[in-house]
C-alpha cells in the first residue's frame, strides 16, 4: 500500500514524513523521524511512556496513527527544554530525584506539564489522578508527585 | 529522617546524578533506542500451547518470503550439557537455558519460543512468522503449584528425579529437589509452648513489570566476532550465558549495556540476546530484537507463585519457642525457583532455638521465573510475618514489642547458619515503634499493621576504572549497569575518598572489553561491592598523587600526604613547600611519570544483612472488598546511605511494589494454560492514585567491612509490605487473610464469610 505523505510541526519545527497507514505516531516518531525520546511500554495506550501532546491535548501517542498528525502541532519530550534551559519540571525532577531508571521520566514529565497547563495549582490527590495513566515502576511515585507539586509552586511564585 | 549520621562531605548527600539530564530530555539510550545502518528487525514466534510437543516445525514459506533473511529454530541451537553455575542468589542451568530461549522437542509454557525470524521491516517479520508451520501435539498442563506435586501430574521433565531425597526416586516428577534446614529440636520446642499458631498461605505469581521491556541490538561480524547492545542487569553475565550458547570464544563478544529502564532481578538472564546474535551471525547484518509487552507478560520471568504452611509456638511470654515450615515454589517451566534463599529467609529475623523448614522446587507449565528483590524472601517472610502477627494478637501483645522479644542481634545464630554480625534489625524495631505514625488515630474500617523483613545481601566480583583527565577531572567507570542512580553513588564515593568535588567525577557504565569483570547488579551488592573498587581505585589514585607530587618536590612519598584534594608535605617537610591540587598534578603527569590512572577489582566479601519494619494503614470497604492504603512508613537500615534520596527512592519503590503484589497482582490462567492478563491493563501494577506518600526512615547501623558502612539497600523493601498489609487488614476487619493477591473479591468474600 501506498505511503502516506504528512505535513506536521513537532516541537515548533515543520516536518514531513511518509508513514504505513497502521503505523502508530509512536512508530513514527522512533523509527521514522528517530526522536527516541518517546517510550513503549506497552503499546496499548495503558503505561504513558509514549505520551506527547497534540495541541492541547495529552495523547498516547501509541494509540495515535501517523497520519493523524496532519496539520497538528505536537510536542514531544525532546522539545520540553527552552535551548540549553531545562524546563522547571526537568529542573526539579533532578534535583528531587523524581527518577530511577528514567524510562517512564519522558512521559510523566510532558503529562505533569499538561496539568500545570490546565491547573497550575493542583491539589496531591489530582496529581496523582491526572499521572494515573503514567505507570512508574522504581519510585513509588512519591518523589515524582512531591516534584510536581513543588514545581507548581514554584512557577506560581515565579 | 536519618537516625545517625557521620561527618562526611559527600556521603549521605543527594546531589543531581551525573546522568539526570540525559533522563530528562529524552535523550537516554536504553534498549530499544538503538538503530545501526543496515539493521533487520528480529521477531520470536511463540507457544500458544502451555505444554505440547512439536512434532515439526516448517520454515520454508517463511524464508522464501522476500526480505526474510534469516530464520532460526532449536536446530540452530547447539545442545548444552547440564551444567549448573551459580547466578547471584539463584542457579542457573546451561541446558535449561538453551532450552528455554528455544524450545527443544517440547514447548512447556505459553509464550516459549519455538522460532525466530530476520527480516528487512517488522511487517515483513511478522508476516514470516505466521508463514511458520509448527506441528503440536497438545498435552495435558499443570500450573498451580501444588497440583503439580501430586503423584499423577503430568510430568515435564522425563529426566527429572527429585534431587535431596534418599534413595533417590526411579519415578519423574515436576519436583526436581527438596531442601531441608534444621537447627535444634522443634518437636521439643512445641511441646514447651503455650500458644502454638498454624496456617497455610498463598501467593500468586508476579512479574517484575519494568518498564521497558527487554531489547537487544546484534550485529556479528564475518572474522566471527560480535558487538551486542542490550537492557541487562549485568552486560558481563549476557556475555558469559551468550558466548556459551553460541560456542563463542568470550573474547570475540564485547557487550554494551545500554540504559535500563528497571529490571527488579527480571533482566539478569538472557532471553532475545543469544536469539539476536544467532540471527545476526545467520543473516550477516546487524539484528534488533524487541519484547512486547505481551512477550514480556508471558516469556520473561515473573517469580514463583507458592503454597506455604507455617507454625510457630511461643510461651506465654513472647518467647518464641519454636518455628517450622513447609514452602513450595513454582520454579517455571525449568527447574529454579529461588527456594533456598526462601527457606534460609523464613526465620532469619528472629533468634529460635529450634526451627525446621523443609522446601520443594517445582517445575511447572509456566515461564521459567526469574530473580525479583530479594528472591524467595518475601514468600516465606510473608507467612511467618503473618503468623507473628497472629500470635501478637492472640497474646495480647504489642506486635513491635513481640519482634523485639525475639529479634536476632549481633551473636544471634541464624537459623540458615552463620551467626550474625553487627546488625540493625533491633534499631528498626524501635525506630518504627518510636515513629508518630504507630501511635496516630485510626478511623472506622481502619487498621494498623507491621511487619519485618530479611535479606542476605551479596558482594562479589567488581571492577572500576579512575583515570585522572588532564584538567584534574576524573573519568570513573565500573561495569555495574545503573538501574536506579547507581553512578551518583560511584561519584560520591569517589569524591569522599579523593576529597574533590562530585561534580568533577564523571561516571560512566563501561563495555565488557573496557574494565574488568563486573557481576551483575542484584543481591543489593552495587553500592556495597562495585563501591569497594571504586574507592580501592581512587585510593590508588591517592597513593599515585602523592607519588607524582613527592617527584615534583624531590622527597620521599611517605613525606606527603593526600588531604581534602591536596597533596601536602608532611612530617619533617611539613610548610616546605605549597599544596598541589589534583589539577596541578594532572597538568604536569608527563613531567613526572605520564598519565595518571588506576584499576580495581575486587570480590567483595563481608555483605552486611539487611533488615526493614514497616507500618501501614489501611481502610477496607465494607461495600466493595476495597482495600486503601492510606499511610504508609517503611524503616530500614541500610548501613550507611551513600546517596540519601535514592536510598529512600529505592525503599519507596520496593514498597509500592510489594504493595502490588498484596493488594492487586497476580498472573491469571485459563483453562488451557494460557495466560489471561498479559497487559498492563488487565495486569495492573500500582498507578499514583493507588498510592499515598511513603514515609521513610534510613536507619544507619554501619557494615564494618565497607569503608562506609554500606550494607545495601534495594531488596529489604519488597519483603515486608505482604504480611504489613495483611496484617492491617486483620487489624481493620478482624479477619486473616491468607491468600495474595488480597483483591476486593477475595476481601469481599472473606467479609461475607466472617473469615
Ligand atoms: S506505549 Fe503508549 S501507553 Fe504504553
Ligand atoms: S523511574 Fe523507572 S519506571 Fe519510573
Amino acid at each position: 500500500m501506498a505511503k502516506i505523505h504528512v505535513t506536521t510541526t513537532i516541537n515548533g519545527e515543520p516536518v514531513e514524513f511518509l508513514c504505513e497507514p497502521q503505523q502508530t505516531m509512536l512508530d513514527v516518531l522512533r523509527d521514522e523521524l528517530r526522536l527516541t525520546g518517546s517510550k513503549e511500554g506497552c503499546a496499548t495506550g495503558d503505561c504513558g511512556a509514549c505520551s506527547v501532546t497534540v495541541g492541547d491535548r495529552l495523547v498516547c501517542s501509541c494509540l495515535m496513527l501517523g497520519a493523524e498528525a496532519e496539520g497538528q502541532e505536537i510536542e514531544t519530550i525532546e522539545g520540553m527544554a527552552d535551548g540549553d534551559t531545562l524546563h522547571p519540571l526537568q529542573q526539579k525532577f533532578l534535583e528531587e530525584a523524581a527518577l530511577q531508571c528514567g524510562i517512564c521520566t519522558p512521559g510523566v514529565l510532558i503529562a505533569a506539564k499538561a496539568l500545570l497547563a490546565k491547573n497550575p495549582d493542583p491539589s496531591e490527590s489530582e496529581v496523582r489522578y491526572w499521572l494515573a495513566g503514567n505507570l512508574c515502576r522504581c519510585t513509588g511515585y512519591d518523589k515524582i508527585i512531591r516534584a510536581v507539586m513543588d514545581c507548581a509552586a514554584d512557577m506560581r511564585g515565579a | 529522617m536519618t537516625v545517625e549520621s557521620k561527618k562526611y562531605k559527600w556521603v549521605g548527600t543527594s546531589p543531581v546524578r551525573p546522568d539526570g539530564n540525559d533522563k530528562v530530555t529524552g535523550r537516554a539510550k536504553f534498549g530499544a533506542d538503538l538503530m545501526l545502518p543496515g539493521m533487520l528487525t528480529g521477531k520470536v514466534l511463540r507457544s500458544p500451547h502451555a505444554h505440547a510437543n512439536i512434532k515439526s516445525i516448517d520454515t520454508s514459506k517463511a524464508e522464501a518470503l522476500p526480505g526474510v533473511k534469516a530464520v532460526i529454530t532449536s536446530a540452530d541451537v547447539a545442545e548444552l550439557e547440564s551444567e549448573w553455575v551459580p547466578a547471584g542468589e539463584l542457579q542457573l542451568n546451561f541446558r535449561d537455558l538453551a532450552h528455554n530461549i528455544m524450545a527443544n522437542g517440547k514447548a512447556l509454557y505459553d509464550g516459549h519460543a519455538v522460532a525466530a525470524v530476520a527480516a528487512t521491516s517488522a511487517a515483513i517479520a511478522d508476516a514470516a512468522l505466521d508463514l511458520i508451520k509448527v506441528d503440536y501435539e497438545v498435552l495435558p498442563h499443570v500450573i498451580d503449584v501444588e497440583e503439580a506435586m501430586e503423584a499423577d501430574a503430568p510430568v515435564l521433565h522425563a529426566d527429572m528425579f527429585t534431587d535431596g531425597v534418599t534413595p533417590k526416586p526411579t519415578k519423574a516428577s515436576n519436583i526436581f529437589k527438596e531442601v531441608d534446614i534444621a537447627v535444634g529440636d522443634v518437636e521439643a520446642g512445641f511441646a514447651k509452648a503455650d500458644l502454638v499458631v498454624e496456617r497455610s498461605f498463598k501467593t500468586a505469581p508476579v512479574h517484575q513489570a519494568y518498564l521497558e521491556p527487554h531489547a537487544a541490538v546484534a550485529s556479528f561480524s564475518e572474522d566471527g566476532q560480535a558487538e551486542l547492545w542490550c537492557c541487562t542487569q549485568g552486560h558481563f553475565v549476557v556475555r558469559a550465558y551468550c558466548a556459551k550458547l553460541l560456542g563463542m570464544d568470550i573474547a570475540d563478544l564485547r557487550v554494551t549495556a545500554s540504559e535500563i529502564g528497571g529490571g527488579f532481578g527480571g533482566k539478569t538472564t538472557v532471553y532475545l540476546e543469544p536469539v539476536a546474535l544467532m540471527l545476526s551471525r545467520k543473516a550477516g547484518k546487524p539484528v534488533r530484537a524487541v519484547m512486547t509487552r505481551d512477550e514480556v507478560f508471558r516469556a520473561s520471568g515473573p517469580t514463583s507463585g507458592a503454597a506455604s504452611w507455617v507454625k510457630v509456638g511461643v510461651t506465654n511470654d513472647g518467647t518464641i519457642v519454636a518455628g517450622e515450615a513447609i514452602l513450595k515454589y513454582q520454579a517455571g517451566a525449568f527447574a529454579g525457583s529461588p527456594i533456598q534463599p526462601g527457606c534460609m529467609c523464613a526465620f532469619a529475623p528472629y533468634d529460635i532455638e529450634n526451627v525446621k523448614v523443609k522446601g520443594y522446587d517445582v517445575v511447572t507449565n509456566r515461564s521459567k521465573v526469574a530473580a525479583y528483590r530479594a528472591p524467595g524472601a518475601p514468600i516465606s517472610e510473608h507467612a511467618v510475618e503473618s503468623v507473628i502477627d497472629e500470635i501478637a494478637k492472640k497474646l495480647g501483645m504489642d506486635p513491635i514489642e513481640l519482634r523485639e522479644k525475639n529479634a536476632a542481634r549481633e551473636g544471634t545464630n541464624a537459623a540458615y547458619g552463620p551467626k550474625f554480625g553487627v546488625i540493625g534489625f533491633a534499631d528498626t524495631l524501635a525506630a518504627a515503634k518510636a515513629h508518630p505514625h504507630y501511635s496516630a488515630p485510626l478511623g472506622p474500617n481502619q487498621g494498623r499493621g507491621v511487619a519485618s523483613g530479611f535479606w542476605f545481601n551479596i558482594g562479589g566480583s567488581s571492577s572500576a576504572t579512575v583515570n585522572v583527565n588532564e584538567d584534574g577531572t576524573l573519568a570513573l567507570a565500573t561495569g555495574s549497569p545503573d538501574i536506579g542512580g547507581s553512578r551518583a553513588s560511584m561519584a560520591i564515593m569517589a569524591a569522599e575518598t579523593l576529597g574533590i568535588e562530585v561534580t568533577d567525577v564523571r561516571p560512566i557504565v563501561a563495555d565488557t572489553a573496557s574494565l574488568g569483570y563486573t557481576f551483575l547488579t542484584g543481591g543489593s551488592r552495587v553500592t556495597f561491592a562495585t563501591g569497594m573498587a571504586v574507592i580501592e581505585a581512587s585510593k590508588k589514585i591517592a597513593l599515585e598523587l602523592r607519588e607524582r607530587a613527592a617527584k615534583t618536590w624531590d622527597i620521599s612519598v611517605d613525606a606527603v600526604i593526600w588531604e581534602d584534594g591536596l597533596a601536602k608535605p608532611a612530617g619533617a617537610n611539613a610548610g616546605d613547600f605549597e599544596p598541589l591540587t589534583l589539577a596541578d598534578l594532572a597538568a604536569k603527569a608527563n613531567q613526572t611519570g605520564g598519565p595518571i590512572s588506576s584499576a580495581a577489582s575486587l570480590n567483595a566479601e563481608g555483605a552486611g544483612p539487611g533488615f526493614g519494619t514497616h507500618i501501614c494503614d489501611v481502610e477496607v470497604d465494607p461495600e466493595t472488598g476495597a482495600v486503601k492504603v492510606l499511610r504508609y512508613t517503611a524503616v530500614q537500615d541500610c548501613g550507611q546511605a551513600i546517596h540519601k534520596a535514592y536510598v529512600e527512592g529505592q525503599i519507596q519503590g520496593g514498597a509500592a511494589q510489594g504493595i502490588g503484589w498484596a493488594l492487586n497482582e497476580e498472573y491469571i490462567y485459563d483453562e488451557k494454560g494460557r495466560l489471561d492478563n498479559a497487559s498492563f491493563l488487565d495486569y495492573r501494577i500500582p498507578v499514583a492514585s493507588d498510592l499515598p506518600m511513603i514515609d521513610t526512615v534510613i536507619v544507619e547501623v554501619a557494615n564494618p567491612t565497607h569503608p562506609y558502612g554500606v550494607r545495601g539497600v534495594g531488596e529489604v523493601p519488597i519483603i515486608p509490605p505482604m504480611a504489613t498489609v495483611a496484617n492491617a487488614i486483620d487489624s481493620a476487619i478482624g479477619i486473616r487473610l491468607t491468600e495474595l493477591p488480597m483483591s476486593p473479591p477475595r476481601v469481599l468474600a472473606a467479609l461475607d464469610n466472617g473469615s
